[in-house]
């Protein structure tokens, strides 16, 4: 480790890093701007000047931009140098030659990194007597805000845009004095990652629309560690509250999943929460009733009833545990679509009985050679998409690594690697937003996906059996694919649940296997369809036909679902029926759907927001997300519901559970998969110094007065059994354990960029370890289980198609969709054919197509597609109003 | 001499009398506060504001009588009690006019003196049954003050004691036919009018209280109308101080006779009330130890000289003819 | 510190001072009074009085509060809260704003953080009330159809954002909004 010598006192630091990132991670706080720990270092803005010197003797020293300069054994530099301080205040007062005047306008204003560098420091007052520059602002769509005024030139959003998350429609125009950051046209931009630029963005220029309609500055927010609930990868977020209302979700570092960054899925996804099609109180019938009076009928419902209960990939494994135990392990149906039921148990077999890790996201950043079977990742898991994107990175980087020139140092890198890109195979049905960066993709039916798969295995591995009847074109892909694979140190695969096929996970799994015999880093990362689709597979119950079948045969005539809409699991007559028999429907939910509509007795649960939980993500990490705020109505988490009806009911063993923590406490002794789940946070008894950690800044405003036009005697702050944290602006206001941040803040950093006083290095794991518990690990010393049956090459069958779902990053899920935001970028119905089926079919572009599969009726304009193979059509997953059919399945069309 | 009024109704004379003029003293007080800080005091209640004396009542009556959680409850709502009746029974041996005496006791003085340091005890308990650490301090300082302070006056008293040879304050006031026994014993007086105002606490001796200090001392936790009888009780120190001061030094109802000895009583009482007031209009209060080291070690042995100058004095002029 | 010679300073040598202090102090009757008879006579307050808060509007009559939130942010008993909304020409106002007088320490934090002379404290303090709840003041109650004690500011004739009546770069001191497409030196 080398020393340095900052302001004549030694420091022991990590080599290989440049002076800037050295000096953050010791804690001095020196400016910057262009500089960013996921970006790298280009030197672009001239802010984090500090001096260097020669040696010991040298009393004058030079002005370096510490971004761009690595640290050295026995160098000696200044941050608080005078000539230094003055010639950063000074870039500062060039940089704000132009700012306008408008911070109390403006919705970066609280949490801005420009105010806090301005601060830092110490520019107070316009010296520039001239005009400022402005720019005309642009319609980004409806997740970001474009203010091009504010704008200080610092590159940061192209060079993310472009460079880290591989978007197109971003750029710099124009030049000199005048350079302008956007598009080449209005429109909404096409990454589906373009909601870190307003945290990227150091200033104003591109700001949370979403935020706006309801605009909180961050230190008036209710925040709270929180999860992901949009797709399967569990990104941590922080959820902000404000007025009894969810304001704003922002990225929560955590190193090993999301890092810096969050899709627009989670980000803006969260307004389905303030829709107005909540569940605020408890329904019987149409009726609106209070809480004794629901938990009364329930109980008694229960009671009488032969009752089943039907869980919930999206509701946390509290509530569903709860339900399992409410209705007995015998009754606790998976309220999942048979074929997801299936897969997620596959999954959980391959990632617990074969050899091969699921690497984590920052893991899979790592990788130097992946293949993705079947998967849109964009699309069923965004971030592990933004993730394979960095991967590619990694071969070309080993060049930059060979001229010496260090990984941070971007501009350099990036000029030497130019466009070569590391190995990335994608074997799909239709294009992915992966291709560009794609060494080869191969389009095909699920079962052609699972041939290559297999073929490439038993060229790592020849004892997994041979693929019959491959075509030559195909072997040479394989051949392709094992090579790279088999050079890689780190290679990963990924699949998933998306295409519905189990033989493209076998396959997956057959792949990583071989490659873990001989690169013991080989890892797989299989997607599923839900936030805790995992979680509920891992805790067991029996599929949703058989719930069906139960009640149709007259076994049991009562039903609890909770946190499901079954029209989107399973076929809508069989629903109805199913429903229509019921003599009691129970519902638990927080939004209105088309099971609610059904329901005898409606009992309104809480969205994560207003609940506190674990899921379980891909990765088998388990995770708690936090209740923001305290509802003010009859909401409530359903396990909470579910507690309370216990002690009705006379449950002896519920009602011994009195909150969060005995529940979990209790998975964790009951479940095996799920032992040790009560160790993902600290416990609700948890003090820093005998205090609690608050969910408000110290200069959270307006307790006096926010209630004061219902009654001008405050009532007292709510409490908070199940968790560490307070409703409050009072507590512990250090550095909580890595699992409960419920914001960053750092004196003097206002902004996201705090987040490097919470890390052990800029850019490393959160100080403690980062959150989450991995639950599942492979099976070592076992040998690779390989699967062996191999479907038959596909052929497309006369007058039918062969149906498969397409994953949509706004759509295809069904809570995302309800806000305003998502559902505007989320595409209309259509059903995709290639092109020389349409040609067959005289099918144009946009015309209705009429087809029904498994006797579901559909009519839907067509798109015509190029890539998706003859035979195959597309139906998109999941948009709202298209009728649920469990896909792949044929479609049959009428002629 | 007159008939003897019926002893009853001199207790209830005098009951009345110093029930009434005690938180009358609370307007008096104000005003007169408020005339030496250029100020009107009351002035809204009522003709000269006198019912704001009624105001303050009534406020005291409907404020929550509240008795923390954590106090000692029976001994926190007796204490009040106590300050009450021990200073109201030192009234029983006050000749306010010959004959119009409740107990004309041959150990008035010491009657009195017994009296006086009972008062000690609800400062005491009050302090400590709040269990709050400022009433405690003030507690402790309170009755350090009282006890120390009693030593002296006791001691000061005693010069007239010598010089009448007798305990009876009647017979003390009879006495003074010819000269005002402060003529004599000014040393005496002076230094029992400064242990009268400590065991009043009044300002500047408010130390058990020092609201500036440790809040309202022994009685920070009181509320509504306990708090409100230590707040009379301690009019009714200054009122008994007062008498007591006109009985040994002022010849008590003696005066010219156009006036009744009541009347007389009544205004050289009032004189040293309004003395009360003006010393809390215009002095700082010192600091404890200042306090106990002018106690123990300036007005002891000054008294005590005293003491030994009129004992000595007395005795030559027994032995000379 | 000598503890001694301040306990003989004040007991031993300045026996006369205290009674001189008496006699002072008694002389006093006979000064004038410096009570004034409110209500029957009113006070005079200064313009800099701090008494009963108002929001201001621009010369234009627009409302000068932009709901940024910093009077919130720096009042230091938390009585002052609001939301921040937008016309369709993307100027900002408060949806609501209200502020609970019941709280209100009258300190003028409120009036020093605002960047747009918006909330000011007028010289005024009789704001009593018999019920409470009647102190708290919305914006109905706030909004003042005046300049107050700034008149002439309008922050938006100096602020970047465009909002209706005021386009980009028609703010003082703003050049014409750039041409991306010029090429143009």
């Amino acid at each position: 480790m080398p020393t340095i010598y900052i302001d004549n006192k030694p420091y022991e630091v990590k080599s290989g890093k440049n002076l800037l990132e050295t000096c953050l991670s010791l804690g001095f706080d020196l400016p910057y701007f262009c500089w960013h720990p996921a970006l790298g270092s280009v030197g672009a803005c001239r802010q984090c000047a500090v001096k260097v010197y020669k040696d010991e003797d040298d009393k004058k020293g030079r002005l370096i931009m510490s971004c761009m300069e690595p640290v050295n054994d026995k160098q000696r530099i200044s941050v608080a140098d005078p000539e230094a301080s003055e010639f950063r205040a000074n870039v500062i007062e060039w940089l704000m030659t132009n700012h306008p005047h408008d911070c109390a306008v403006c919705d970066e204003g609280g949490s801005c990194h420009l105010q806090d560098m301005t601060v830092m420091t110490g520019h107070a007052y316009r010296r520039f007597r001239y005009d400022k520059r402005t720019y005309r602002n642009q319609d980004l769509g409806p997740f970001l805000n474009h203010e091009m005024n504010r704008c200080i030139q610092c590159y940061r959003c192209v060079r993310y845009y472009r460079d880290y998350a591989g978007g197109h429609d971003l750029e710099a125009f124009a030049s000199k004095n005048n350079v302008y950051f956007g598009r080449a046209e209005d429109g909404p931009l096409e990454s589906e990652f373009s909601g870190n630029l307003a945290e990227i963005c150091p200033t104003g220029v591109f700001t949370d629309k979403t935020l706006k309609q309801h605009y909180t500055r961050k230190w008036d927010l209710t925040m709270a560690p929180s999860v992901c609930q949009h797709c399967s990868l569990g990104c941590n977020t922080i959820a902000g509250e404000r007025y009894g209302e969810l304001r704003l979700i922002s990225n929560r570092y955590n190193g090993e999943v999301n890092g810096y960054f969050l899709c627009d899925r989670g980000r803006f996804g969260y307004e389905f929460t303030n829709s107005e099609d909540r569940i605020r109180q408890p329904f019987i019938g149409r009726k609106p009733v209070d809480r004794t009076a629901i938990l009364h009928e329930v109980a008694q419902a229960v009671k009488d009833g032969k009752v089943i209960g039907v869980g919930s990939p999206r509701a946390s494994l509290q509530s569903n545990f709860a339900l399992k135990k409410l209705v007995g392990e015998d009754h606790f149906y998976h309220g999942v679509s048979d074929n997801e039921h299936d897969l997620a148990e596959l999954v959980i077999k391959v990632l617990k009985e074969g050899p091969a890790r699921t690497p984590s996201l920052h893991e899979v950043e790592k990788a130097d050679a992946v293949f993705i079977l079947g998967e849109d990742l964009i699309n069923t898991a965004p971030m592990l998409g933004l993730a394979v994107r960095q991967s590619v990175k990694q071969q070309p980087m080993k060049q930059v690594t060979n001229a010496h020139i260090p990984a941070w140092h971007d501009a350099a890198a990036r000029e030497l690697m130019q466009d070569s890109k590391g190995p990335l195979f994608i074997a799909t049905v239709n294009t992915t937003k992966l291709d560009d960066i794609a060494t080869q993709t191969y389009r095909a039916a699920p079962d052609e996906v699972a041939r290559l798969g297999f073929a490439v295995a038993n060229l790592l591995d020849p004892t997994v059996p041979p693929v019959k009847n491959l075509p030559k074109e195909i072997q040479q892909l394989a051949g392709e694919i094992a090579k790279a694979l088999s050079e890689a140190e780190r290679p990963v695969i990924i699949s998933g649940a998306s295409c519905e096929s189990q033989s493209v996970i076998k396959a997956a799994a057959n792949i990583a296997w071989a490659l873990q015999k001989k690169t013991a880093q080989a890892g797989i990362v299989l997607t599923l369809p839900e936030c805790n689709s995992l979680g509920l597979a891992m805790m067991g119950g029996h599929r949703l036909n058989s719930a069906f079948d139960c009640v149709l045969n007259g076994h049991c005539d009562t039903v609890i679902i909770m946190e499901n809409d079954l029209y989107r699991h399973g076929k809508a007559s069989v629903v109805n029926e199913f429903l229509m028999k019921c003599k009691k429907v129970i519902v638990f939910d927080h939004i209105v759907h088309a099971t609610i509509e059904k329901a005898h007795m409606v009992m309104p649960a809480g969205t994560f927001a207003e609940s506190d939980g674990t899921l379980v993500n891909n990765e088998g990490r388990a995770q708690r997300f936090f209740q923001v705020f305290e509802a003010t109505d009859a909401v409530q988490e359903s396990w909470r519901w579910i507690l309370q009806l216990a002690a009705l009911t006379g449950n002896q063993k519920i009602t011994a559970w009195k909150n969060f923590e005995d529940l979990t406490e209790a998975i964790a002794k009951e479940e095996k998969l799920l032992a040790g789940v009560e160790r993902v946070t600290p416990s609700a008894a948890y003090r820093v110094a005998g205090q609690k950690i608050p969910r408000e800044p110290h200069r959270y405003s307006g307790r006096t007065a926010m209630l004061a036009n219902i009654s001008v005697s405050e009532p007292k702050p709510p409490v908070d059994p199940d968790s560490p944290l307070s409703y409050t602006m009072e507590g512990f206001r250090g550095l909580p354990p890595s699992s409960v941040i419920p914001f960053f803040w750092s004196p003097g950093w206002n902004s996201v960029q705090s987040v490097n006083k919470y890390q052990d290095e800029v850019g490393a794991s959160l100080r403690g370890g980062d959150p989450g518990l991995r639950l599942i690990e492979p099976h070592l010393n076992g040998r690779a289980p390989y699967f062996t049956q191999i479907p038959e090459i596909f052929t497309p069958m006369k007058d039918h198609l062969w149906t498969v779902p397409l994953h949509h990053i706004f759509g295809s899920e069904e809570l995302s969709v309800r806000g305003d935001a998502i559902a505007k970028r989320a595409p209309g119905h259509y059903v995709m054919i290639n092109v020389d089926d349409a040609v067959q079919l005289k099918l144009a572009e946009g015309q209705n197509f009429e087809f029904e599969i498994e006797g579901q009726p559909y009519r839907l304009p067509v798109t015509i597609s190029t890539s998706i193979p003859r035979g195959v059509a597309g139906l998109p997953y999941g948009l709202p109003g298209l009728p649920f059919v469990d896909l792949p399945a044929w479609a049959i069309f009428k002629k | 001499m007159e008939a003897p009024i019926h002893p009853m109704l001199i207790v209830a004379g005098v009951l009345g009398g110093v029930m009434l003029v005690a938180p009358g003293l609370i307007w008096l007080e104000r005003r007169l506060l408020a005339l030496w800080q250029d100020r009107y005091g009351p002035n809204r209640a009522g003709p000269f504001g006198v019912l704001v004396v009624l105001a303050d009542t009534l406020k005291l009556f409907f404020k929550e009588d509240w008795t923390p959680p954590f106090a000692d409850k029976k001994v926190f709502i007796v204490a009040p009690a106590i300050v009450v009746i021990t200073a109201l029974l030192g009234f029983v041996v006050i000749p306010f006019a010959p004959g119009f005496i409740v107990s004309d006791l041959n150990i008035g003085i010491l009657f009195f003196l017994a009296t006086s340091s009972m008062g000690a005890y609800s400062i005491i308990l009050g302090g400590w049954a709040s269990n709050n650490k400022y009433a405690l301090l003030g507690a402790m300082r309170g009755a350090a003050q009282m006890i120390s302070y009693e030593v002296f006056m006791g001691l000061s008293m005693m010069g007239v004691v010598l010089l009448t040879g007798s305990f009876s304050l009647q017979t003390i006031v009879n006495a003074q036919q010819d000269l005002w026994f402060v003529v004599p014993q000014f040393v005496g007086f002076v230094t029992f009018l400064i242990a009268g105002i400590a065991e009043t606490h009044r300002l500047p001796f408010d130390i058990p209280e020092s609201e500036s200090e440790i809040i309202a001392g022994f009685h920070s936790e009181y509320s509504g109308m306990k708090f409100g009888m230590f707040f009379v009780g301690e009019y009714i120190g200054i009122i008994l101080i007062s008498s007591i001061t006109v009985c040994l030094y002022f010849g008590g109802w003696l005066g010219p006779a156009f006036l009744p000895p009541v009347v007389w009583f009544i205004l050289k009482t009032f004189v040293f009330i309004i003395l009360f007031i003006l010393l809390r209009a215009s002095l700082p209060r010192p600091r404890y130890d200042q306090l106990m080291d002018f106690g123990w070690k300036i007005l002891l042995p000054v008294t005590i000289i005293n003491l030994m100058i009129t004992a000595a004095i007395v005795l030559f002029n027994e032995n000379s003819p | 510190m000598d503890n001694r010679l301040l306990t003989m300073d004040i007991t031993e040598t300045n026996m006369f001072s205290i009674i001189q202090s008496m006699w002072l102090t008694f002389l006093h009757m006979f000064h004038k009074r410096e009570t004034i008879q409110y209500p029957e006579e009113k006070v005079k307050l200064t313009t800099r009085w701090r008494g009963r808060i108002v929001l201001t509007r621009d010369p234009d009559m627009g409302e000068r509060c932009v709901g940024c939130y910093l009077c919130a942010a720096a009042c230091p008993v938390d009585c002052i809260s609001l939301q921040a909304t937008e016309d369709e020409h993307g100027r900002r106002y408060p949806e609501f704003f209200r502020i609970n007088f019941s709280r209100c320490i009258f300190c003028g934090y409120c009036e020093e953080a605002c960047p747009t002379y918006a909330i000011q404290l007028i010289p005024d303090f009789e704001m009593g009330e018999y019920n409470r709840q009647n102190l708290v003041y919305e914006k109905k109650d706030l909004l003042i159809d005046g300049q107050g004690k700034y008149p002439g500011y309008n922050y938006y004739k100096v602020a970047g954002l465009a909002i209706g009546g005021k386009d980009k770069g028609e703010a003082e001191h703003e050049s014409p909004p750039v041409d991306v497409k010029s090429l143009l030196p």
